[in-house]
């Protein structure tokens, strides 16, 4: 019978080619609207890291100023300083933790044709690796050791790898940034989460830094940072070692935590350790450190841009609009046909064999909709590429859950729009209509 | 033309009439409030920065290695900048407004740890700062040579000396009395005096979404942060010949140091405003479809129920209306509803203001706006039916005899 249905539809749908290629547009515009927003949408507050966002958790402690309660009262601030860096790295009883912090460097390419340039560079720690999982091309991240020994070891990023060594097998080659000389330990593939969960503070949808370097050493050498840094007070004293001693905040912490058990014992530590603290003097405000997960930091964060929202709420509206649009099609175009309808049911069809088939020719109206709309999605996502460039570069890709979803969008909705015209329809007295032939 | 009759006919066939009324009223609820989110956006964009965008660019040096001496570099870098013919001057400094990153401090007037200080941005410059950025002294004195210090990357001390804009120094001593800063002392770092020389009419901060966007403070001070700026302003018209001149001069002089990042500040206002221009273009796309499709629905309908009625406009002609009766019914008819839709729409688009406002960071909307909306919907609502109702006029009047 579906099959039967099926016909019957397409030939509806021909015998009436305009009305019915305005409401394939109408549905198709409603979806390639939406679904380009929703798109957007759903990149930038989707989970970068599924399979353990609920066991990496972002550390927050309040170190903050007693007198500034900040835009949104009294918050622990999002990094953290390197004293407390240094404390938690060294004590706090976590499964696996790591401080880190955005630089840049510039590297010197061997060859003196070849001029410097500048490297986006993340200092962090030997855990980086095992807790974010960026994928290895080659090699591995640094061992513990390194960290402790401040040994001059890099994990290159692909494109980096590809600049500097044609894209080779570089573990175990040298390349000399800032004047010092990094031994290549390991190559990351292509790797972008987004968002970039484990520095939403310098941009969440920034990219993946190109190297990645032990932070121990880092500090020692005394290598530019240029993420952000937030202070309360000035340093007390001038210099590098004054900077490191202050209350500022440049550090992203994260820690791994299995279960609840090992998060409630992490959480305890970082409230023992706060209340050392304040008898030293520091930690003015009343204790309140937080641990959230990535969902919930990300959450916290609003990485979800209030502009996008916004989008995303008129073109649901405009959906809206396009549906209103097809219901009034979809009931002039079923009105016209009740003479024909009223022969089928004179003939023994019932209200329910109607029912089905004009639903499977609204049905068949958004399978056409859906697709128009999933190229006008396409497009879209290039207009809004077009529009914005390099800032939403990680946003506008279209995966299979957003086709499958445009899709299935265009069929429900016009099996909703068809509802109210079909019923109208199947409400046809066949006498009635007959008589007036 | 009576309203009435017409009014009851369509009260007897309400569906379709309801579907268009409804759909004005959603498109014109979409519509203002997209209006109001670009008059919004195209304001923040229309705020001057106070600085001569025209006709300055900047680009960044950064020095990689041991021998990098970077105070005789600047030193030099400057003196070979300021000479080229063509530049009117040129300085070293942290930043340039709208760049979206820089330096901020608290100011207030009283010392004491307990007082929670006036934001400001902070720009480091000499005394060629004035006359580089372009700005506008409206009391006091420029910097002089002897103010101005070196900074390091950790330098906890604040210079004694400071300018400020007015939006500073009216948020430091008040609306009326901005004037009487000039020579005042204000502290910085809660507790470190610093006397305010001189107050500039306008200079935006480098974050454009900032609320104390026009809070902003000199320092008289170059900078040794191994990575540096310098910016520069030319003569009228003669930037873009001079932009390549100075990467070169940079690039050349000095082999321990790169130099990149040479923008205009004209770029920097458009990536600056980037999103808020993007989100104007598409909103203005949305109305533009919206509209479209509002109408497109309204022809469909519209022809749908001139088809129904052709045998009752037949049968109206053989009884002596006229074509511009019937063309003229089905235009009141459209009015009639297009004006339901519309009222609905008022209600609709002030309460989805209000929604918004409450749910984002976002204006009120304009009321003025809501009769411009009603006025454009029902003028687009006549254009969409102009072409079913003059089908409907020429329906002939024998079609009356016949069956259809």
């Amino acid at each position: 019978m579906f099959a039967y249905y099926l016909k019957l539809g397409w030939l509806s749908i021909r015998g009436n080619p305009w009305l019915s290629l305005l409401m394939v547009a109408a549905i198709g515009v409603g979806i390639g609207a939406c679904m380009t927003i929703l798109t957007v949408n759903y990149t930038m507050s989707g989970n970068p890291i599924p399979h353990k966002s609920d066991r990496l958790f972002h550390v927050q402690l309040d170190s903050w100023d007693a007198n500034d309660p900040g835009e949104d009262g009294f918050q622990p601030p999002d990094q953290v300083t390197y004293t407390d860096a240094l404390a938690l790295k060294r004590a706090a009883p976590a499964f696996r933790q790591v401080a880190s912090n955005r630089s840049g460097l510039v590297l010197e390419p061997e060859g003196d044709d070849e001029r410097p340039f500048t490297v986006d560079v993340r200092n962090t720690w030997a855990d980086f690796f095992p807790m974010f999982e960026p994928p290895f091309l080659y090699g591995g991240g640094w061992d513990a050791s390194a960290d402790e020994s401040r040994e001059p070891v890099v994990v290159l990023g692909r494109e980096l790898n590809e600049r500097v060594f044609g894209g080779e097998d570089s573990v175990g080659r040298t390349v000399r940034m800032n004047g010092l000389n990094f031994r290549v330990v390991g190559v990351i593939d292509e790797w972008q989460p987004v968002p970039k969960f484990y520095d939403v503070t310098n941009g969440p949808f920034n990219s993946t830094e190109e190297a990645f370097i032990p932070f121990t050493l880092a500090v020692e050498q005394e290598l530019p940072r240029n993420g952000n840094t937030n202070c309360w007070k000035s340093p007390e004293g001038d210099g590098f070692q004054a900077f490191l001693a202050s209350e500022c905040v440049w550090i992203q912490y994260w820690a791994e935590l299995r279960n609840d058990a090992e998060r409630a014992e992490f959480h305890q530590w970082l409230d023992n350790y706060v209340m050392e603290q304040k008898e030293l003097g520091r930690f003015p405000r009343p204790v309140n450190n937080r641990l959230l997960d990535v969902m919930q930091w990300m959450e916290d964060q609003e990485v979800v841009e209030d502009d996008a929202q916004v989008m995303l709420g008129l073109s649901v509206l405009f959906l809206v609009v396009c549906l209103l649009n097809t219901i009034g099609l979809l009931l002039a175009k079923f009105m016209r046909k009740t003479g024909e309808i009223s022969v089928r049911r004179a003939l023994g069809a019932r209200r329910g064999d109607l029912f089905r088939q004009h639903m499977v020719e609204a049905g068949l109206i958004g399978l056409g909709g859906g697709i128009l709309g999933l190229g006008l999605t396409w497009l879209g996502l290039r207009g809004i590429e077009a529009l914005f460039g390099e800032f939403v570069e990680n946003l506008v890709g279209l995966d299979w859950v957003m086709m499958l979803t445009a899709i299935g969008l265009a069929i429900v909705s016009a099996l909703v729009a068809g509802l109210y015209p079909t019923w109208r329809a199947t409400q046809v007295m066949p006498a009635s209509q007959l008589k007036a032939q | 033309m009576q309203f009435g009759p017409i009014w009851r006919a369509l009260m007897r066939n309400r569906t379709g009439a309801i579907l268009i009324a409804l759909q004005v009223a959603v498109t014109m609820a979409i519509m203002v409030n997209a209006i109001s989110i670009i008059q919004s956006r195209s304001e923040a964009m229309a705020r001057p920065s106070g600085v001569d965008e025209a006709n300055i660019f900047y680009i960044s040096s950064i020095g990689f290695n041991e021998e990098f001496n970077e105070r005789v570099t600047i030193e030099e870098d400057l003196a070979a900048i300021r000479a080229l013919p063509g530049v009117v001057n040129a300085i070293q400094s942290n930043s340039v407004p709208l760049s979206g990153g820089g330096w901020s401090m608290g100011l207030q007037t009283e010392a004491g740890d307990d007082i929670d200080g006036i934001g400001t941005a902070v720009y480091f410059t000499d005394e060629h700062g004035l006359d580089t950025y372009g700005l506008n002294l409206v009391a006091g004195e420029n910097f002089a040579p002897s103010d101005v210090g070196w900074r390091e990357g950790s330098t906890p001390n604040w210079p004694d000396r400071v300018i400020i804009t007015v939006s500073l120094a009216k948020g430091l001593f008040g609306e009326e009395e901005w004037r009487s800063a000039v020579g005042s002392t204000v502290y910085i770092n809660s507790n470190e005096p610093m006397t305010v020389i001189g107050i500039i009419e306008r200079m935006q901060a480098p974050w454009n979404g900032w609320d104390r966007l026009d809070n902003t403070m000199l320092s008289p001070e170059h900078t040794l942060f191994r990575s540096t700026r310098y910016i520069v302003r030319t003569e009228p018209g003669r930037r873009d010949e001079l932009m390549p001149q100075v990467e070169e001069l940079l690039a050349d002089s000095n082999r321990d140091r790169i130099v990149r990042g040479l923008t205009t500040m004209e770029e920097t206002r458009e990536r600056s405003y980037r999103g808020h221009a993007s989100m104007i273009k598409m909103l203005l796309f949305t109305i533009a479809l919206l509209l479209l499709i509002t109408a497109l629905g309204i022809v469909g309908l519209a022809s749908f129920s001139v088809s129904r009625r052709t045998k009752q406009i037949g049968t109206r002609r053989a009884l002596g209306a006229s074509k511009a009766d019937i063309a003229s019914y089905f235009m009141s008819e459209n009015f009639l509803i297009s004006g339901v839709g519309v009222l609905l729409g008022a209600a609709l688009t002030v309460g989805l203001n209000m929604a918004m406002v409450d749910a984002f960071d976002l204006d009120r909307m304009e009321l003025w706006l809501l009769p411009v909306a009603m006025l454009v919907l029902l003028v687009v609502g006549q254009l969409a039916v102009l072409g079913p109702a003059r089908r409907a006029a020429s329906v002939p009047p024998a079609v009356a005899t016949r069956t259809v």
